[in-house]
């Protein structure tokens, strides 16, 4: 039980690495922790909680938070959570263990989004377009920035639409 | 549309057939997938969740695999409906804590069901009855090779598709199966069973408590390791360890009945008399004898009796559903006893057990 207060109805059990690793958590505990939906859970996650740093989480990394959301690499072993897609790089060296911990592998060999260029979200192709327009203009490449000025108004008549490239 | 106007009835949603139903209830194969360049939904503003959840919603309800489907945002439902939803297995207990920027699409069969903004901004699942793992697989994959295309997920070539947790990350697939194994519970090898399965890399939890004390001994087998393999590797070891679950668990009854089929007639007759003459009965006590009313059904001493009349039960005595039928909040107390009485009002019609002679001959009938 990790509060100590309440009676222990999430019992959850796992063996690791040959070691059977058992936790008890009172409902409230467990809902705070996200361990009561069985399908959504696996005990890696509460094991950092529980602050018991693995190997490779105890080594010091250089990297402190992620740029992109601001999660810091504490709040990580807090929480067990990724702040962001830009979090796998920026913890890669926290990650690298652990993943090797809980998964098969440390590389993805499966299924990859659609072939070829992939589609973007309509705000991070507006960005990318007007930069391009930038660069377009400033080379005086008035035919392209036309174009490019054309898809941007089609792209800002979408609200915020998802369009594929 | 309200959801409960949505929803098919009770008897319909359980009434569906499947290979190995009679151990295996349902299959499920659930995807997570975030968009690239956004925060996770824990860790983004609830502006940019709404807005996240706009962008997906629009996608998702216009698939064709979702035409007269049912498409709600989560602060709309009652919490009464988000536990019917959870009772249903449509929706984890986690998206049903959640509210405004979060939503829910049904497909019109609800086999398929995407939450939005879960713990990532995408889980979409395939829920089949029976042993259906390969078509819960297919299901899901297409309605994600469909998203992929105007829909740009965050994918390294590294990590795969990246998710809020780490346990998720790669393929960011959970393969689940919900068992009911009440020979290997009875017989005290379901802990070597879990055991058998955590080596081989699967989680066996209990589908509400654990281990031994898993209520109604409804079990879900899944795998936990989600990077490094490929979906039909991760699929096919699901597969087999199911089906590996299902021959002990055949043994397990065969044994029980030619060892000490007495204790099994005991169990089965015992929970025979409590459903049918009750007059307050808790969700769980239900439930641990409905598992062993079914176990008698399987055994072929309840021959007046359809499975779906014992599935039907499991999932009407559950609180939500239970109180669908009894308009208004009911206590504790008040929920036992009507749910007392709906027993022995669907027990009404059910003879009483007819063991056979031969207990041996009972075991073909599965
Ligand atoms: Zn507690
Ligand atoms: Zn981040």
């Amino acid at each position: 039980m990790i509060c100590k207060q309440r009676e222990a109805r999430v019992h959850l059990t796992q063996i690791d690495q040959g070691k059977i690793k058992k936790v008890d958590l009172c409902e409230q505990c467990a809902k705070e922790k996200g361990v009561d939906d069985p399908t959504g859970y696996a005990l890696a996650d509460l094991l950092l909680n529980l602050g018991a740093p693995t190997e490779s989480t105890r080594s010091t990394s250089t990297v402190t938070s992620c740029k992109s959301c601001g999660l810091t690499a504490t709040d990580f072993k807090k929480s067990g959570r990724l702040g962001c897609p830009d979090c796998y790089a920026a913890f890669k060296e926290i990650l690298s263990g652990l993943l090797e911990s809980m998964h098969r592998g440390t590389r993805h060999i499966g299924k990859r989004p659609g072939a070829g260029r992939p589609p973007v979200v309509a705000s991070d192709q507006l960005t990318l377009l007007q930069q391009q327009l930038a660069e377009a203009i400033a080379v005086e490449n008035y035919e392209e920035a036309a174009r490019i000025r054309d898809r941007i108004k089609s792209l800002k008549s979408a609200d915020g639409r998802v369009l594929s490239a | 549309m309200k959801l409960h106007e949505f929803l098919p009835v009770v008897s319909q949603a359980v009434g569906r057939v499947g290979p190995n139903d009679w151990v295996v209830l349902s299959t499920r194969v659930r995807l997570a997938r975030n968009l690239r360049s956004n925060l996770f939904p824990d860790r983004a503003k609830k502006n940019d969740r709404i807005r996240v959840c706009g962008i997906i919603r629009r996608e998702v309800e216009a698939l064709p695999q979702m035409a007269g489907g049912f498409a709600e945002s989560m602060e709309s439902l009652s919490a009464f409906e988000k536990q019917t939803l959870v009772e249903r297995h449509l929706i984890s207990r986690e998206h049903a804590m959640r509210g405004a920027g979060s939503a829910l699409v049904l497909s019109k069969d609800t086999s398929l069901s995407v939450m939005i903004n879960e713990e990532d901004h995408l889980r979409m699942q395939s829920l089949k009855p029976g042993m259906q793992l390969q078509e819960a697989w297919v299901a899901i994959d297409e309605v994600d090779t469909a998203l992929s295309k105007t829909l740009d997920f965050a994918f390294s070539d590294e990590f795969g598709y990246l998710t809020a947790c780490p346990t998720n990350v790669g393929t960011g697939i959970r393969v689940s199966a919900m068992l009911h194994l009440p020979g290997l519970v009875l017989s005290e090898q379901i802990n070597r069973v879990i055991q058998a399965a955590n080596e081989l890399g699967l989680a066996v939890r209990g589908l509400y408590g654990e281990g031994t004390e898993a209520l109604g001994n409804l079990f879900q087998v899944s795998n936990q390791r989600t990077l490094g393999q490929k979906e039909e590797e991760i699929i096919e070891r699901v597969g087999k360890v199911v089906n590996n679950i299902i021959e002990n668990e055949k043994n397990a009854r065969g044994l029980l009945l030619q060892n000490n089929p007495k204790m099994v007639y005991n169990h089965i007759g015992r929970a025979y008399g409590i459903l049918a003459n009750a007059h307050s009965i808790s969700s769980k006590e239900t439930m641990n004898l409905l598992s062993l009313f079914r176990l008698g059904f399987d055994l072929g001493f309840f021959p007046g009796v359809q499975r779906s009349f014992i599935d039907e039960l499991f999932m009407v005595t559950q609180p939500a559903h239970l109180q669908a039928r009894f308009a208004g909040k009911l206590s504790a107390e008040e929920r036992d006893i009507r749910r007392a009485d709906m027993l022995r009002e669907a027990f009404r019609n059910v003879e009483r057990p007819s063991m056979p002679s031969d207990p041996a001959s009972s075991l073909d009938k599965t």
